[in-house]
């Protein structure tokens, strides 16, 4: 069907070509909490596009580019000069060469419209965007842009990545820092002016933070983020692009930008590891391993006289020990049972299985190997102990375990045997510490 | 009463209502903007203004008419919505806040620009009008019989309304936008304030879409606020400060466009512009040039200072031979700075310059005597620390001109007055006839 679609396709490269190269500029911008500045950048291209046309006086691709970089990177050194030298912010410098430029911008604008009989129209569309009216002239400028900026990049990518993580490093290794830094800017002005005339000003910025913010979600790596946003952003293009010309109706430069931001809700979402989902299923799995290693160490805690046997503890005396309501503990002694770990013995009673005995002594060690590693080496008072035991041991590492238990082993304090240490402290039965018990084994 | 008003200004009809409806907007703005630019939240101005744009366009879809009720309320949902978005995507995403300001309001836009191009065939809502308004032509706007044009009573109701709104919250505003977190343990609701901020803002921006443009609104949202806490460290006179500016800029700003014949929104950011630039480069406390010159006073003072310890330093090392001209100001790197400080010193009678050689006068004399002695009490007091003898000259050298006479007291007890610095100079003493040193010396002849 694109063989008819000579335009579309033509479009559809440049989108992607633009959603590539502002993608892989974008994620530095990200990463330096810059986003913003694409947009201001584009707005303070405007004044620059309408000196250019005041000095050639006719409609020049190349020119009007010329006068839309130097207007953006005069536009981004103001925001640098007002940030170093002022108490004036980094938000509201931004906000103020970005409007403060696109009204100068629009007073020209007018200016030329009102005085000059030229056909000036071209001007306006510079900035608006006409996505669809994209031509060879624009693909090929694209495509230049994207080969120079990228090329660039990946010449000086240890030296930005340097930049962006650990500016006093990369002065100290004795490279160029404010050069390098405005280098970087000058990239982004490029990509940003080269963009203007075919998405427009605000979708340009969309171009530059969508797909970086989208990457980051998915990885920690520089490089791989820089790909993958360099890959979000071609996506971006290709499929705003392709839904805007089969679907009716549709204008190509918005379309664009809700297909970048629904790549930005799928990373979100569903990214592993840094996306919300994952996140909150890793909460709700530790908070689960969580409670049921509390179960067994209360199970052990109160069985701990009759060791080695396994007596029969009651549903009160659990429900007392921590801060659980009766249908908590129900729960979790009813999926402690079906993990074997412990059996009904008596009316509303239930004892530790062998294996549940010996899971629970490896999660009472593990408690008690780290306050005494808290008490001996971080200096908490021993009545403190038990609460920020509580918190980490269920994340401790099988490695760091290994380490404690050397330590104690070395100052004679590890008992032999696969049982647990005695408790550095009382154990105090009931959450609240009414009752105390005679004291630990 | 408005005919009179017309006729004080000596505005025609069509002029003055530009400059009434500009005023107010700039008015509205220059207030809110304040707490935005103070809580960095400037670009949060802009992202709203541009994020409205879906919710005109489904007030306007939902009743089918371009009453400017049901685009209001849409309009400022979606502006609240923009910071709930941001302020969500930041804290449970947790992306930047710039960064999810911007993926939120290019994707409202977006939207927006799509449902007005879907729905554009029976509206004139297009996003021309939105960028720039119809400022130029807001008299034609007049009902008959009506006391204004319908932009202008817009503007005021919300004008008002944003002046009722930090009357009533001034407290909480100021608290809130200089320290959340005492906001907070005091009892304030901090968020809710935040909240109603965004509200206003977004209130006060879609009001002043359809009259002046979304360019003018995000200029006059940051630009008299920033300008203003240029000018000013006290909340109440940068409230009124950025509201003034706000209302020079659209008489001005009316004046050089109809001059330019050009745009009237653009040429009164341009001018708001040019009120920045002048308080950057003029303020009293906070503009650059103060601030060179105040660095520039500094130089001038410390290579002064520099010239009377060397002249102290060459008269103790060889009595007999006077210094140059010449050879001082080598000495202090050459060039125009000392060269002037030599002069001003002269001029003072702090040192004599006769065929082109340098002495020091008394007066002189026993500053640079006071000097000279920080200078060796300091290099004293840093070897006491531990530093090597060949290491202390570079750091005396730059304290020696903050140090005053109780700290100079303080390190000479420390040191225990002694009588020669590391290297083996004399510490400087008596000459220096004002009380403290004179007690020092007391003290360490006892």
């Amino acid at each position: 069907m694109f063989g008819a679609h000579y335009n579309t396709l033509l479009v559809m490269a440049g989108a992607g070509l633009l959603g590539l190269v502002s993608g892989v500029v974008g994620a530095f911008a990200v990463l330096r909490r810059r986003a913003l500045m694409g947009d201001a950048v584009a707005h303070a291209a405007l004044p620059g596009i309408c000196f250019a046309f005041l000095l050639i006086g006719e409609r020049n691709f190349w020119a009007f580019l010329a006068g839309a970089v130097a207007s953006g990177v005069a536009g981004v050194l103001c925001v640098t000069w007002l940030r170093a030298h002022t108490r004036i912010k980094d938000d509201a410098a931004i906000g103020i060469v970005l409007s403060v430029f696109f009204g100068l911008g629009i007073v020209l604008l007018r200016r030329l419209q009102s005085h000059e009989n030229a056909n000036v129209a071209g001007l306006e569309s510079f900035l608006l965007g006409q996505t669809a009216g994209m031509v060879m002239q624009d693909l090929l400028s694209i495509a230049y842009v994207c080969v120079g900026v990228l090329v660039v990049l990946l010449l000086l990518f240890k030296e930005f990545k340097a930049l962006s993580f650990d500016r006093e490093f990369a002065r100290v290794q004795g490279w160029p820092v404010l050069t390098l830094d405005i280098l970087l800017m000058a990239l982004l002005v490029v990509t940003t002016v080269v963009g203007l005339p075919a998405v427009g000003v605000v979708l340009m910025a969309a171009l530059l933070i969508i797909p970086g913010v989208s990457a980051r979600f998915w990885t920690e790596k520089l490089p791989t983020m820089l790909a993958l946003s360099g890959v979000f952003g071609l996506l971006t293009g290709v499929i705003g692009t392709f839904l805007s010309a089969v679907l009716p109706e549709m204008p190509a430069g918005p379309v664009i930008v809700l297909s970048g931001c629904a790549i930005f809700l799928f990373s979100m979402f569903f990214a592993p590891r840094r996306g919300i989902l994952s996140r909150l299923i890793e909460q709700v799995r530790l908070r689960m391993v969580t409670a049921r290693q509390n179960l067994l160490r209360s199970m052990y805690e109160l069985n701990e006289d009759n060791l080695p046997g396994s007596a029969p503890v009651s549903l009160d005396e659990l429900v007392e020990s921590r801060a659980w309501s009766r249908a908590q503990a129900l729960r979790l002694l009813a999926d402690a049972q079906s993990r074997g770990d412990v059996k009904p013995d008596g009316p509303d009673a239930w004892s530790l299985t062998t294996a549940g005995l010996q899971a629970a002594a490896s999660v009472v060690r593990t408690h008690r190997l780290w306050e005494t590693f808290l008490i001996e080496h971080a200096d908490i008072a021993p009545d403190h102990v038990d609460r920020d035991a509580d918190q980490i041991e269920h994340v401790l590492s099988p490695d760091l375990i290994k380490e404690l238990e050397a330590r104690l082993r070395e100052d004679g304090r590890l008992p032999e045997g696969l049982g647990p240490p005695a408790s550095p402290h009382e154990i105090v039965k009931g959450a609240s510490g009414r009752s105390r018990a005679e004291g630990s084994a | 009463m408005i005919e009179r008003l017309m006729a004080l200004t000596g505005y025609d009809e069509i002029s003055f209502w530009i400059v009434a409806t500009a005023a107010l907007v700039n008015v509205a703005c220059g207030i809110l903007g304040c707490f935005l630019v103070l809580r960095r939240m400037s670009m949060l101005g802009d992202a709203i203004s541009h994020a409205v744009l879906p919710g005109l366009a489904m007030g306007f879809i939902l009743t089918e008419s371009r009453d400017i009720v049901p685009m209001l309320l849409g309009a400022l949902a979606a502006g609240v919505l923009t910071a709930l978005l941001t302020q969500a995507i930041h804290r449970y995403a947790r992306v930047p806040e710039d960064a999810a300001m911007g993926v939120v309001f290019t994707s409202l836009f977006a939207l927006g620009v799509l449902l007005i191009h879907r729905t554009a065939k029976h509206i004139d809502l297009d996003p021309g009008c939105v960028l720039y308004g119809i400022l130029e032509g807001v008299a034609f706007e007049m009902e008959p019989g009506a006391l204004m044009p319908r932009p202008t009573f817009n503007m005021l109701v919300a004008c008002i309304l944003t002046i009722l709104f930090v009357i009533v919250l001034w407290k909480e505003l100021k608290i809130v936008s200089f320290d959340p977190e005492l906001a907070e343990s005091q009892g304030y609701r901090s968020n809710l304030i935040h909240y109603l901020l965004m509200a206003m803002v977004a209130g006060v921006t879609v009001a002043a879409f359809e009259a002046v443009g979304s360019i003018l609104v995000v200029a006059m949202l940051i630009v008299p606020a920033a300008t203003a806490h240029l000018l000013t460290d006290r909340l109440s006179l940068m409230v009124l400060l950025s509201s003034l500016i706000g209302i020079v800029c659209a008489v001005v700003g009316r004046d050089a466009a109809s001059h330019y014949s050009t745009s009237v929104p653009g040429m009164m950011s341009v001018i708001a512009g040019v009120f920045f630039v002048v308080a950057v480069l003029f303020a009293p406390r906070h503009g650059y040039l103060i601030k060179v010159i105040r660095h520039w006073g500094l130089g001038l003072r410390i290579i002064q200072e520099d010239i009377l310890a060397l002249l102290y330093r060459w008269r103790e090392a060889s009595p007999e031979k006077p210094l140059t001209t010449t050879h001082t100001i080598a000495a202090l790197g050459g060039g125009t700075l000392p060269r002037i400080a030599l002069w001003a010193l002269s001029r003072d009678g702090r040192v004599r310059t006769s065929a082109g050689t340098v002495a020091l006068t008394e007066v002189g004399a026993k500053q640079a005597q006071t000097l000279v002695k920080s200078h060796r009490l300091w290099e004293t007091y840093l070897t006491t620390l531990g530093l090597p003898a060949d290491h202390v000259h570079a750091p005396a050298d730059r304290t020696e001109h903050y140090l005053d006479e109780n700290i100079l007291r303080e390190v000479a007890n420390e040191v225990e007055h002694p009588h020669t610095d590391p290297h083996g100079r004399p510490i400087p003493r008596r000459e220096g006839s004002r009380v403290d040193l004179e007690k020092i010396d007391d003290d360490n002849a006892s």
